[in-house]
């Protein structure tokens, strides 16, 4: 079993087996569900942030992650598109989204497929406001995608993977699992196998999505967990797919799984 | 694409230890990397005494704080502190902050005055290497005075 | 996109107190060294190369930026309360954009 590959590789190149092994096996054991009650042994990509770092997130005003937060708060009442409709039309002040964020990825049953908060986005803007859609990676997008996260800062992830979700999170989970590129990685191998070793000089996170979109030191801004999943696939030397399609929505459900329970932090400051 | 899918296929050990070389080097250059341009420690003090007018400054009174490790050179919080009573006959004129081996030594110079009350400013800066960050005060009366730390920029990992 | 700053100033201070201002500014701080990947031409550079925070009219803190300022520009610094007033704060960009914010304090 792959599985038993995956120990043995781990023990014999590291050779702290019995640490290693018991680890590994603690997050193997995922299942279709990951984490039952809520609690797991994963933890947020804080846990391995620097305090400089940290200190940049924990202040909601030094958090320049918030510079896109207040884009996202202006956009919010700014009416776009043929109906004269801004968010706030429907939605009233942002504070009604409060929880909403962590039910999401979600099915919807008009796409027959999943949808993150950037599609539900796009689909209130092109169904009810018939404005054109954002762009994924734009300031708007962004802006407004971590505003409505950011109202649910601080409450557990609750995403749904049984019932309709059940092949999307199967199918996310396929592809974590999967090995790609020249590299011949999965997402699997560095953030399940060696979470927390060194990987030159970074330490390997759960690598999880409880803080997105998040600004990265790397990138000087804030970003989409989809953007950061090209960067994984492209250090792996494999073609990434595009930000918001099918394979990577179903990957961030399976994802946010792994962090059922823990509290959501977007906008969060990350390495 | 298939061309990209085929490359991907036949690319071998060196060629895939050549690439993350070469990811590497242009991670090492942290969005500052230049070839043709560096600072030295020599041209930061060269350019520093332009700023203080030629003195070379007194070691001590100014604390420059730093991380030790530098998470990513792109954003680092840097605060300097000048001890001084900043009341209008006994203050800090301006500090300035140099860096050693980036392309430039400039970094950043702040002008103050006694009507801040406390010598003391923070800003967020790039750094492209491990290196020493220095810092010059000087005083309403002329005097220079200096600080400096380490900082060990690493390398990333992945990073995406 | 909207480049509004984003300021923090205490509504309200005690005569005499030394109060804490934060500034953040939205800005990539292009360094003029790197090249576009697609063309390999140099990026111009293009940052913000001053900034200035004036109370009542009065210069407090001023600094010359160069490209090795982080992205976002972040400032935080001391002022004295001695009177209620407004802060006025201006980022110039190369080119000679300025972008302006301002905060009111009353000093009891």
């Amino acid at each position: 079993m792959n599985f038993i590959n995956n120990i043995t590789r781990v023990t014999s190149l590291l050779g702290i087996a019995s640490l290693l092994l018991a680890y590994t096996t603690n997050v193997s054991h995922s299942g279709s569900n990951p984490n039952p009650q809520g609690v797991n042994k994963m933890k947020s990509g804080y846990h391995w942030a620097t305090a400089p770092t940290r200190e940049m997130q924990d202040d909601d005003f030094s958090n320049p992650a918030f510079l896109w937060v207040d884009i996202g708060s202006e956009q919010w009442t700014t009416k776009d598109g043929e109906a004269g409709k801004s968010c706030a039309s429907c939605h009233s002040g942002v504070e009604t989204m409060k929880g909403v964020a962590a039910t999401y990825p979600k099915y919807s049953a008009e796409d027959g497929k999943l949808r993150a908060v950037q599609h539900q986005i796009n689909n209130c803007r092109t169904q009810q406001m018939k404005a054109k859609p954002w762009k994924w990676e734009s300031d708007n997008m962004l802006g407004v995608a971590a505003l409505v996260k950011n109202q649910s800062k601080g409450m557990p992830i609750k995403v749904k993977v049984t019932g309709e979700a059940q092949p999307f999170y199967n199918k996310g989970k396929k592809s974590y699992m999967l090995r790609r590129g020249g590299l011949d990685m999965s997402c699997k191998n560095c953030h399940m196998d060696y979470t927390d070793t060194r990987i030159r000089a970074n330490i390997l996170s759960n690598g999880l999505g409880n803080g997105f979109p998040t600004y990265r030191l790397k990138w000087q801004k804030i970003g989409s967990l989809h953007r950061r999943f090209r960067g994984c696939n492209k250090n792996v030397r494999a073609t990434p797919f595009k930000s918001g399609s099918d394979v990577y929505t179903n990957l961030e459900l399976f994802l946010t799984a792994h962090a059922m329970g823990m509290e959501i932090e977007t906008p969060s400051v990350r390495n | 694409m298939s061309m990209d899918k085929l490359k991907t296929k036949v690319l071998g050990r060196r060629q895939i230890l050549k690439s993350v070389g070469l990811g590497a080097l242009a991670l090492a250059g942290t969005g500052l990397s230049s070839k043709t341009v560096q600072a030295t420690p020599d041209k930061a003090s060269e350019y520093l005494s332009k700023l203080t007018s030629g003195a070379a400054g007194t070691k001590g009174k100014v604390t420059v704080k730093l991380p030790e490790i530098a998470e990513n050179g792109r954003t680092v919080p840097i605060t300097v502190s000048v001890d001084s009573p900043m009341t209008d006959g006994d203050y800090v004129k301006s500090v300035h902050i140099v860096s050693e081996r980036n392309p430039q030594p400039e970094v950043i110079s702040f002008n103050l005055s006694p009507a801040m009350g406390k010598a003391e400013v923070s800003t967020r800066m790039r750094l492209g290497k491990t290196q020493k960050v220095r810092a010059a005060a000087v005083m309403n009366d002329g005097s220079v005075y200096t600080g400096d730390k380490e900082i060990k920029v690493t390398i990333g990992g992945c990073g995406g | 996109m909207a480049k509004k700053p984003r300021i923090k100033v205490p509504k309200t201070a005690k005569s005499g107190e030394t109060i804490l201002i934060k500034t953040l500014m939205s800005h990539k701080m292009e360094t003029g060294v790197r090249k576009n990947k697609k063309t390999g031409k140099l990026i111009p550079r293009k940052i913000i190369n001053k900034f200035v925070c004036k109370f009542n009219g009065k210069e407090v803190m001023s600094a010359d930026l160069h490209p090795a300022v982080a992205a976002n520009p972040y400032f935080a610094f001391y002022a004295k309360a001695t009177e209620s007033g407004t802060f006025d704060f201006e980022w110039i960009e190369d080119g000679g954009k300025t972008i302006t914010a301002s905060g009111d304090i009353v000093v009891t």
